[in-house]
């Protein structure tokens, strides 16, 4: 007997699994503009470079009915793949199989694919369209969240992790992706919250719809739980699809060197840039002038959006960028572009990325809501993050720095490597009005027209301190340089620290301000 | 994201003012309001069960006035200090959100 038999029946079993939930599910999930699982798969992975695992896996559950179900593939495809020729691990929840319900064996299928990718030493991508756990599978689901949980931690800082939500995203299941690395969005497509909306009509009575408490708007803007978003899935793949090609593969490797390539940027840096201290430009538009084919892959663009992080590359090598952003707030330090600046930062060096810090802001954000909100616990994380940083760290001052803002900032003290200054840069304690006002009180005071007065101090100081010389004469700065200089000396700075050696004392691990 | 309408405004930090945008989360930051002691507000949301005092009672601190179940848990929500109830701002039943005001109080003079 010849094995066609037996191939044809695999191929029969396989077309009627791949379909999932079936027909009249998917017709439904594309009626609400989502994919399906398979076809997200593929529409993201290098073609025909899909492979498929554990396709024929089932549950066990017994309760409730649950034991003459048949859920195909338990709701969940999980595989391997490649995206520009670079290895991955993926797994997609299935909508149309129980509502992507997370029971015992879907949550298996994943901690396998992720077992997987951390053996290997590959970036993990995991799509997540789930109503949640599959409650019949009662505390069989939370076990798995847990697993997965644990796995994203273990994996944090070894193999890049990225959470893709297409779909609602709720309860337990809203921490996977909060451990990982980078989290897309969709608009109208991605519902990510604790508690629904019925749950807090119940306990409230207060009416909100999904969109407004968890849509992609509010994560992308307000609580900066998404890092990239987009208008609809294919331009979302699009964007990880360029993520992957600025990151390496694992912590041990260096992000793919791409051919050199001059900025496309044709003006004089320095046009960019108003001489007058309080007159705000893009600092986006620097970055721009800067990195290689003007290309800037800005991460986080809503949130926070008074400090810019992105990557770039510098000839040809993938660079982060840390800038304050004057259009914004003045470009001040807050809870928020702390918490978003410290992260990066830190993945960064989880993953040997050099960071450049371009510089221009006046301080904290005053208020009492920021006092009372923890700007001191989050402040406090830029500083461990580049205090904590090995990798090549090069700061850029091009307007002001003062006062905590300065020391924050990369500075040298925080071990900066190379510390540049603009001739326009105003390193001080604090702005030159501030402190005139306190050093000069008793002749501000005493004098016969005090505004006066106040002016003439003011320019004093300005003259005097508000400059790159001062600490520049310490050593605090290296060089004072032209705009125009800029991209040569930093690329000069990158290659001449790709053997950088920065041993610290041995630790289990710090114990960062979260 | 649908595009906002972008206008500079003057944005004081320390002395100096600053030409800027300003984020809608920072325009809609809710100011500082100090709280007053005689007010008793909702710590958590939740929905009254039961009022065990009435307007005009007058009570020693630690005294039950009402129970707020919320997260499953009867709370009670006990007098601060020795005083009387002023006016009690919430009804049997009632769902309410955080920081909604239940209970004005005087104290002991």
């Amino acid at each position: 007997m010849s094995l066609k038999k037996h191939i044809l029946d695999l191929r029969k079993r396989r077309e009627k699994v791949q379909l999932g939930g079936g027909q009249k599910a998917i017709e439904k999930q594309m009626a609400m503009g989502k994919m399906t699982a398979r076809s997200r798969i593929l529409a993201l992975l290098d073609d025909e470079s899909f492979t498929e695992y554990d396709l024929f896996v089932e549950h066990e559950a017994r309760d409730f009915g649950m034991d003459k179900k048949q859920l195909h593939g338990d709701g969940v495809i999980i595989g391997t793949g490649t995206i520009y020729g670079a290895p991955v691990c993926i797994f997609a929840q299935d909508f149309t199989v129980a509502g992507g319900s997370l029971g015992l064996m879907h949550a298996r299928k994943i901690t396998k694919i992720m077992d997987h990718a951390l053996k290997m030493r590959v970036p993990l991508i995991g799509i997540n369209d789930s109503g949640g756990a599959r409650i019949q599978e009662g505390v069989n689901s939370l076990a798995g969240y847990g697993e997965i949980f644990y796995r994203n931690t273990v994996a944090s800082g070894v193999i890049p992790q990225i959470s893709v939500i297409l779909g609602p995203c709720a309860g337990g299941a809203v921490y996977s992706p909060a451990l990982t690395d980078f989290v897309f969005v969709v608009d109208n497509i991605s519902k990510m919250f604790i508690t629904g909306p019925n749950v807090i009509k119940t306990v409230l009575g207060e009416e909100i719809s999904m969109e407004e408490l968890g849509g992609a708007r509010v994560h992308a803007e307000i609580t900066g739980n998404a890092h990239f978003y987009a208008a609809s899935e294919l331009e979302c793949f699009e964007q990880i699809k360029k993520l992957i090609t600025f990151i390496p593969w694992n912590n041990t490797q260096k992000a793919k060197v791409f051919p050199p390539c001059d900025p496309k940027f044709k003006g004089n840096i320095e046009d960019i840039i108003p001489s007058d201290p309080k007159e705000p430009y893009d600092v986006r538009d620097v970055i721009k002038a800067i990195v290689d084919d003007s290309d800037f892959f800005e991460i986080q663009e809503f949130f926070a959006p008074n400090i810019v992080i992105g990557f770039g590359r510098m000839n040809g090598q993938t660079v982060g960028f840390v800038a304050n952003q004057p259009l914004v707030l003045a470009g001040v330090l807050d809870c928020d572009s702390s918490d978003k600046a410290a992260r990066f930062i830190r993945y960064c060096d989880s993953f040997d990325i050099p960071i450049i810090t371009l510089e221009d802001m006046p301080g904290y954000l005053p208020g009492a809501d920021q006092e009372h909100a923890g700007v001191i616990r989050h402040g406090a994380k830029v500083l461990y993050a580049y205090s904590e940083a090995t990798v090549p760290k090069i700061t850029v001052i091009l307007r002001k720095a003062y006062g905590g803002g300065y020391i924050a900032m990369n500075s040298r003290h925080l071990g900066a490597d190379f510390m540049f200054a603009w001739p326009s840069a105003e390193i001080a304690v604090m702005g030159p009005e501030g402190a005139a006002n306190i050093i000069f009180k008793k002749d501000i005071e005493e004098a016969d027209d005090p505004d006066a007065m106040r002016d003439i101090k003011v320019q004093e100081y300005i003259e005097r301190f508000a400059n790159p010389y001062v600490a520049a004469a310490k050593g605090y700065i290296d060089s004072v340089i032209e705009p125009s200089e800029t991209r040569q000396l930093l690329l000069h700075a990158i290659d001449v620290s790709g053997n950088k050696s920065d041993q610290r004392p041995y630790k289990k691990h710090g114990i960062p301000p979260f | 994201m649908e595009e906002k309408k972008l206008e500079l405004v003057e944005f004081p930090i320390l002395a100096r003012r600053y030409k800027t945008l300003l984020t809608i989360k920072y325009a809609q930051r809710k100011a500082y309001v100090p709280p007053n002691p005689n007010e008793i507000r909702s710590v958590i949301p939740g929905t009254i069960i039961e009022l065990k005092k009435k307007k005009g009672a007058k009570l020693k601190a630690g005294e039950t006035i009402l129970i707020l179940e919320a997260m499953k848990m009867l709370n009670k929500v006990a007098m601060p200090f020795d005083g009387k109830i002023k006016k009690i701002h919430v009804s049997k039943g009632q769902k309410i959100a955080k920081g909604h005001l239940m209970v004005e109080l005087e104290p002991k003079k």
